[in-house]
């Protein structure tokens, strides 16, 4: 029974189900060095799955699904940028709105446009394609783990390099770490804090809706109501337990993923599966508690240490 | 001494309540260290703001080099060849010594990229240049206080600055550190033909350190002279000196014993360096013991480990020969002890709430206002408050008014109704009449009075010397935490009293007071 769950379909489906934390691991990152803590992550996903469905389905071209899930993205970016850089609301308030919008929304739009209830497919929704890597088919297991996934497997890899290299060894991501740390200390060498938090809320639409255009035309190809599943939290939860370092973010969403897998090869197995699904999210829990405590002990040591010198 | 680098006319600044710049003209030379004085709020970082284009001026003109400039961002300023360092710094503590010099005109390479190993190059070159040691490599949050001001000077120049405005620099460096601040600015000015603003309240630095001198008090420019010229006793009486001929006021009780007594106290400033450094005095029955220092010796800190806001290192609090060193301010107030913030729009009100509110905090959970300590009775509180702002005559229009909505002068009333309708035997009173208008002064004033002829025991602690000697019996000197001098009022002249409150005198009796 072991070898059912712990096989090489396990490790594949990890890298599938971990690649839309990744994505908006990626973006929510962003956000909190500018200084923002984005729970709308959920809502922006929720949203760029729905409209990847809208543009593939009528355009008949997953592309354009992609354009119109980032379109989307940018527009919710810049919405959650305005009130909470520019009117200086509650973040927290402000991201509870976009989650509770986008499922409103997608709802009142699966029946609207598409004339259903719950879930819209339809043989009409192109599917993203998937990529096969030239030389990697001839390696056996690599080749069933890595190979033949969707393109957004790939793109996310990509993109945490990129993110990485643009945080610490550009001017920009020093700008945006700046703008979070200590915005005055920005203005006042004649670069606006403002702008690079528009920049970091922005792009961090496009990443979820990149995340929500993997979910809903990456392997499946359609749309169900509330399909983003709190992945939104689970990114944050990511960034958390990787300190909003790329990298190490990266990993806490493959580990993210590698429960979600797990819970799926659990019900092959016929466990139930009330009980698999909550894997994922009680690993977050355990997580953070460690996270948690590991930064209680961090505080309490320097305290010590400061109490020392005086 | 050169020519004129910036002259600004005219310029205003009004914030919502306070006229932060009144019509200030100012013109600061090329080669110059200037000096600009004042207390605080008297709008001196205002105006610096102003000229680094961090706050637009409402009215007024600014030229430099003889043309009309406007100044709309820091940027601007930068282009100029302005440079500041901020009273707060305007370091990022995660980021490297070297990444904080060149912020906002980082090296690239290939473009896109920082080039981290020439932003360490350019860091050495300028530690070269002007002589200020610095560890480019290291985390600004891993470097002292001195070293911080280093980098934001190294960062300033770096961006081409000609005039460099230094906002109170020396208030969070040690006496070495200040020592070798003034090396570096003399040498910029000598050698390196740069401008220097100093904005500061610390005389004797202006005398060590300026060619010129400009004092400004409540938001205007009161002169500009020849620090030469000048000395620090004509300078104090420009920054404090205040036009109004008060009637004296009669002392109608005799002291009694001693109630309040402080022996040896220290305690240690937010930056963790001792502000007290064994402070003695005592307060009797029936006096008002007046503390004069210049802003910044200790005075705050004095109130606030008194009162319990801050916590003492050692030394007593002997009140009725009880030690309340340690104690909590519920129990400090409970022993008999009052208190007038000095600032109270942060420690003395709650500007959210209303005057019924505010005058009833302390008391808002005893009988007879607060049944049992919850419920609480309507009826009694509003007689209270009635009689209250009857008698400490706050103009409103009802009780139910929110505090933020009052002039500065009946938010203090409105503090001081509260904390001496305690009737405690002891009152401690800081800076009880500033921003307040004149005719609010002396109401303010006579219940000071009053209180002490009621048989209270009062410390007072003002930056207004005239305040000090109308009201006081007794004046003690605090110079860098510690006493440098304790006189009978009638003793000693103002001017003489300047020398102690700068330390250039120390009484020898130690602990007299």
């Amino acid at each position: 029974m072991l070898g059912q769950v712990f096989n090489l379909s396990l490790l594949q489906n990890t890298i599938r189900t971990a690649t839309p934390l990744i994505l908006a691991g990626l973006g929510g990152l962003l956000t909190m060095h500018a200084g923002m803590l984005n729970i709308g992550m959920e809502g922006m996903i929720l949203l760029g799955a729905f409209f990847g469905v809208v543009g593939s389905y009528f355009f008949a071209s997953s592309f354009m699904g992609v354009v119109l899930a980032v379109v989307v993205g940018i527009i919710i970016g810049v919405i959650y940028g305005f009130f909470v850089i520019e009117l200086k609301s509650d973040e927290f308030i402000i991201g509870i709105a976009i989650n509770i919008f986008a499922g409103g929304l997608t709802i009142f739009l699966l029946r609207s446009i598409f004339g259903v209830k719950g879930a819209f497919s339809s043989p009409g929704i192109v599917s993203l394609p998937r990529i096969s890597i030239p030389l990697l088919d001839q390696i056996p297991v690599l080749n069933t783990i890595f190979n033949n996934h969707s393109v957004f497997v790939y793109i996310s890899w990509v993109l945490v390099v990129l993110t990485y290299i643009f945080l610490y060894k550009t001017p920009y991501g020093m700008w945006i770490r700046a703008a979070g740390e200590y915005p005055e200390a920005l203005e006042t060498v004649g670069v606006r804090a403002k702008r690079m938090k528009y920049i970091s809320s922005i792009a961090c639409g496009v990443f979820c809706g990149f995340a929500g255009a993997h979910l809903s035309l990456g392997y499946l190809t359609l749309f169900t109501e509330n399909m983003s599943a709190n992945r939104g939290f689970i990114a944050l939860a990511a960034i958390i337990f990787g300190a909003s370092n790329p990298i190490k973010t990266f990993a806490a969403a493959l580990l993210f993923g590698f429960f979600d897998a797990l819970g799926i090869r659990l019900q092959v197995v016929g466990i139930p599966s009330q009980f698999t699904q909550m894997i994922p999210y009680l690993m977050t829990v355990v997580i953070l508690f460690i996270v948690a405590k590991k930064h209680m002990m961090q505080k309490k040591k320097v305290q010590k240490e400061e109490g020392a010198i005086q | 001494m050169g020519q004129d680098m910036i002259e600004l006319k005219g310029v205003t600044k009004q914030f919502p309540g306070v006229l932060a710049n009144d019509a200030i003209d100012l013109s600061i030379e090329e080669g110059e260290i200037h000096a600009i004085v004042g207390e605080n709020g008297a709008g001196k970082s205002t105006l610096m703001k102003i000229l680094y284009g961090l706050q637009q001026p409402d009215k007024g003109e600014i030229f430099f080099r003889g043309k009309a400039v406007k100044i709309s961002n820091p940027s601007v300023a930068i282009n100029m060849g302005i440079g500041m360092v901020h009273q707060h710094f305007m370091l990022l503590p995660s980021f490297t010594v070297a990444e904080n010099i060149v912020l906002g005109i980082e090296p690239r390479k290939r473009s896109i990229f920082m080039d981290y190993k020439k932003a360490v190059e350019i860091t050495q070159d300028l530690v070269r240049t002007y002589g200020l040691k610095v560890e480019p490599q290291l985390k600004v949050r891993d470097v002292s206080v001195g070293i911080q001001q280093r980098i934001e000077i190294l960062k300033a120049l770096h961006k081409g600055a000609d005039i460099l405005i230094l906002d109170e620099p020396t208030a969070v460096l040690t006496p070495q550190e200040t020592e070798e601040l003034f090396v570096v600015i003399r040498k910029l000015v000598k050698e390196l033909n740069k401008t220097v603003i100093i904005i500061t309240h610390k005389l004797q630095e202006v005398m060590a350190l300026s060619h010129r001198v400009s004092v400004m008090r409540q938001g205007k420019l009161i002169g500009t002279l020849e620090t030469k010229d000048a000395s620090e006793q004509i300078i104090a009486e420009m920054m404090v000196g205040r036009e109004v001929l008060l009637e004296p006021l009669e002392k109608t009780t005799v002291e009694g014993k001693t109630i309040l007594e402080v022996n040896h106290l220290k305690s240690r400033d937010n930056r963790g360096l001792l502000a007290l450094r064994g402070v003695n005095l005592h307060v009797k029955e029936g006096e008002i013991l007046g503390i004069a220092g210049v802003e910044g010796n200790g005075q705050s800190e004095l109130v606030e480990a008194l009162t319990g806001l801050r916590e003492i290192e050692s030394g007593e609090v002997m009140v009725f020969s009880k030690n309340l060193a340690g104690k909590s301010p519920r129990e400090i107030r409970e022993s008999g002890i009052a208190h007038v913030p000095e600032d109270r729009l942060i420690t003395g009100l709650s500007k959210d709430a209303t005057i019924t509110e505010n005058m009833m905090m302390g008391l808002h959970d005893q009988e007879p206002y607060a049944k049992k300590g919850i419920h609480t009775n309507k009826q009694t509180i509003r007689q209270r408050v009635e009689t209250l702002i009857k008698k400490f005559d706050v103009r409103t229009p009802s009780q139910d008014v929110l505090v933020e909505n009052l002039s500065g002068g009946n938010m203090q009333k409105i503090v001081i109704a509260r904390e001496f309708a305690f009737d405690t035997p002891i009152l401690i009173i800081s800076q009880p009449t500033r921003g307040v208008d004149i005719g609010a002064i002396e109401f303010i004033h006579q219940q000071i009075v009053e209180k002490r002829n009621e048989g209270c025991a009062i410390l007072l602690i003002s930056a207004e010397l005239d305040e000090l000697f109308r009201l006081s019996d007794r004046i003690i000197t605090v110079y860098e935490g510690e006493l440098t001098g304790t006189f009978n009022n009638g003793e000693i002249s103002k001017k003489e009293i300047g020398l102690y409150m700068t330390g250039k005198r120390k009484l020898s009796k130690e602990g007299g007071a």
